[in-house]
């Protein structure tokens, strides 16, 4: 834990400095604008300039980075003290697993949809990392892609995205039509319709102990 | 202004059907979110945040959006408690204190009377908090109303101050952390000259990096948002990627998934027995109330302090100090009647000076800026019809809170039997979801991520984050102020710290500035004297 306390400092004393010359950066379209001419506390009587803010919050950063390192190295923080590894073989495998999952998913959205990614993730989530049936991994992840569309695209209009295009033309466009012409009513039945196929089935996985 | 009369009218819009199912809904969803490990009332307003556009569009209501997220609030208090009892795990930091004789009486077979307990308990303590808030708050605003720039930029070092000397965490991360988060709030476009500044890949970078793969666009990612990082970077992408991958991330690791549930019986004639029984934690719910209001006042404070003082206050000032920790119903009472009267407290600075007083009043102030309301003195003057239907929520929402909270607890107890493997993706999937539907931009989303995996690691290495969500909410604000009471004073600070600095040509002394500036610095100096008192101390006692 040590160790990782002293390479986190570093690299947050790094970003510090790197963010304190890109304080000092002047307007592209100013070529003669000398570096760190915007940091000054009065310029032209016109008070602080643009730099000045973000100029001394990173100096701010880089000093508190400092007082990290020297606590690491007097071994004063509670990171510093502890014997136990930054991260252990499960954190590892978890921040594997779940994070790559998550990237994977971002990954889809722009190539299978929003709704669709969401489906392939929480598929991939309690088949693989929740180990759940399959009949309850299955629905579930469907009736919680089909709640996020019908609540977002279809009764809130917030549009999410949609994939290639020929998903679109193909699943979305005939999707929205046939919804949008549907009742308020009908809508929260689809709700409740899911809903009620999702508890029957997380029910009988439950009798059956495996869920 | 007569409180009465437009408290009147703000408990009148209050109970309009739209802002009661409002109430109603936020009071159910803030109960599943406290009662779940790993989520707290913050982490329940700033994943809905996005969601609350909509109520906005929907209603044209002002207060609707506000009454939704504070009885989200509301709701995650009394849910916390759930967790703490049935579990042993906190569903919050807040509800920790819950856990010391919630889950003693537990196991010993009465969990239904300690459930009741933090119920009536967190009731009394929201509704006395409550009646605080309406004779304060109209007092406290007028008084603000006097401030200037000045004093604006001192409360806000005031508040960045207390998570310093008052916060309790490491000093060093604490302050990188409030650093951090202002500078967050600095990239963009500068709001007094209009020019850019901390725009990463501007256009020289661009060109360069278009230099390296052939002038081809397509080949780098994200490449498509000339302005992705002039736009700023957004509050909602810290607060979600902090509260809702973050921490989910480090309740996994933390939990391994594995939690147990104590066997819980619930009937109609236990709940009226554990409500006739609340006659013996009198004690506790009255140091509760009273205590959480005060501490939750206090930025940086908020619930958590102040249930686990009301808890130490509690047990001190018993008789039987020793039955606290081995399932006394005042040690639920105490924290449980706090930490709701606290989330009430920390609202009152959030509105009448536009400082919020913990990290989840932190996400209503920036939901209520994007709003287009403007917290602080003026807020009570300019839009009453938000302010009253918003205090009238206060008290509908508290009500409603213990009704569904008691009706509903063998509803909570089942949902908490749900494997963390199907809550964890969902809400990872809200927060993307969300986070997509508040800006319609995917930059956002992946910024969002990585700010949660940042989060993790910080977390891991005992980094406070909540510093940093507050500094990005009043950065802009905070930079503002700063510099125009600079270019009042020809960059002279001590029209910060001098009350004799003459501001207006006509020798008047200013007092708030420089008294609240001072206090902040005696803060930010505490632990260093504090340390210097100890080693003089161990000195001192190693020559004796």
């Amino acid at each position: 834990m040590r160790r990782a306390e002293f390479v986190t400092a570093i690299i947050l004393g790094l970003l510090s400095v790197y963010l304190m010359w890109k304080a000092g950066e002047g307007p592209e379209w100013d070529t003669e604008y000398v570096r760190w001419a915007n940091t000054g506390i009065n310029i032209d009587g016109s008070g602080p300039g643009k730099g000045f803010f973000p100029f001394y919050l990173a100096l701010g950063m880089l000093v508190s980075c400092i007082w990290i390192i020297i606590n690491a190295i007097r071994r004063t923080s509670p990171p510093s003290q502890s014997v136990e590894p930054f991260m252990d073989g499960y954190a590892k495998k978890m921040l594997l697993m779940v994070g790559g999952g998550l990237i994977g998913f971002l990954i889809l959205i722009d190539i299978i949809s929003m709704y669709a990614a969401i489906a392939v993730f929480m598929l991939y989530y309690m088949l693989i990392l929740g180990r759940h049936p399959v009949g309850l991994s299955v629905v579930t992840s469907l009736v919680v892609p089909f709640w996020l569309y019908l609540f977002f695209d279809i009764v809130m209009t917030k549009v999410q995205p949609k994939g290639l295009r020929w998903i679109e033309d193909a699943i979305y466009t005939p999707a929205g039509s046939f919804f949008r012409d549907q009742s308020f009513v009908t809508i929260v039945l689809c709700f409740v319709v899911s809903g009620a196929i999702l508890t029957l089935v997380a029910r009988s996985a439950r009798r059956q102990g495996v869920a | 202004m007569d409180i009465l009369p437009a408290l009147m009218d703000g408990l009148w819009i209050a109970v309009q059907p739209h802002n009661l199912a409002l109430a109603v809904i936020g009071v159910v969803v803030g109960l599943f979110v406290g009662a779940l490990p790993g989520l707290g009332s913050v982490n329940g307003v700033a994943i809905l945040l996005p969601f609350t556009f909509v109520i906005n569009e929907a209603t044209s209501d002002p207060a609707a959006p506000m009454i939704f997220l504070a009885a989200i609030y509301y709701g995650a208090m009394y849910g916390g408690a759930i967790s703490s009892i049935t579990l042993g795990i906190p569903g919050a930091s807040t509800a920790v204190a819950t856990t010391f004789d919630g889950r003693p009486m537990a196991l010993k077979g009465n969990a239904d009377r300690a459930l009741v307990t933090a119920a009536i308990a967190s009731f009394i303590g929201g509704t006395v908090a409550t009646l605080f808030f309406t004779g304060f708050a109209p007092l406290l605003s007028s008084v603000a109303l006097d401030f200037g720039n000045p004093e604006i930029f001192a409360l806000m070092l005031l508040a960045f101050a207390t998570f310093v000397g008052l916060g309790g965490d490491d000093i060093p991360k604490t302050m990188f952390s409030i650093f951090f988060g202002l500078l967050l709030a600095t990239v963009g476009f500068d709001t007094i000259s209009g020019e850019p500044r901390l725009i990463f890949l501007n256009e020289r970078e661009q060109a360069a990096v278009l230099g390296m793969v052939g002038g081809d666009p397509e080949a780098v990612p994200f490449f498509d948002s000339v302005a992705w990082f002039s736009r700023g970077i957004q509050f909602l992408v810290l607060a979600i990627g902090v509260y809702g991958i973050g921490e989910m991330l480090w309740t996994i690791n933390a939990s391994r998934y594995k939690v147990t549930m104590a066997e819980t019986k619930i009937s109609f004639k236990r709940i009226m027995a554990g409500i006739v029984g609340m006659k013996d934690c009198w004690k506790g719910t009255t140091i509760g109330s009273l205590l959480g209001f005060f501490v939750g006042i206090l930025p940086a404070a908020g619930a958590t302090p102040g249930s686990l003082m009301s808890y130490g206050v509690a047990k001190m000032t018993s008789r039987n100090p020793r039955s606290y920790g081995e399932g006394n119903p005042d040690g639920v009472a105490a924290p449980e009647a706090a930490n709701n009267s606290a989330s009430t407290g920390a609202m009152l600075p959030m509105m009448t000076l536009g400082i919020p007083g913990s990290p989840t009043t932190a996400v209503l102030l920036a939901g209520m800026v994007i709003w287009g309301l403007e917290p602080g003195p003026r807020l009570f003057e300019d839009r009453p019809e938000f302010v009253w239907p918003l205090i009238g929520s206060f008290y509908v929402s508290n009500l409603v809170a213990v009704i569904v909270n008691l009706a509903f607890i063998p509803l909570f107890l089942a949902v908490l039997r749900m494997p963390f493997t199907i809550l964890a993706p969902v809400i990872f999937v809200l927060s993307i979801v969300g986070t997509y539907a508040a800006y319609d931009n995917m930059n956002d989303v992946w910024l969002m991520v990585l700010f949660g995996f940042g989060a993790y690691f910080l977390r891991v290495l005992d980094y406070p984050l909540a510093p940093a969500v507050l500094a990005v909410v009043l950065g802009t604000t905070a930079e503002e102020k700063m510099r125009q009471s600079l270019l009042l004073s020809d960059g002279d600070f001590a029209i910060f710290y001098s009350p004799f600095f003459d501001r207006d040509g006509k020798g008047q002394e200013w007092w708030i500035a420089p008294i609240t500036t001072w206090v902040a610095v005696i803060l930010i100096a505490l632990p260093i004297i504090l340390w210097a008192m100890r080693r003089m101390r161990g000195g001192t006692a190693a020559e004796g």
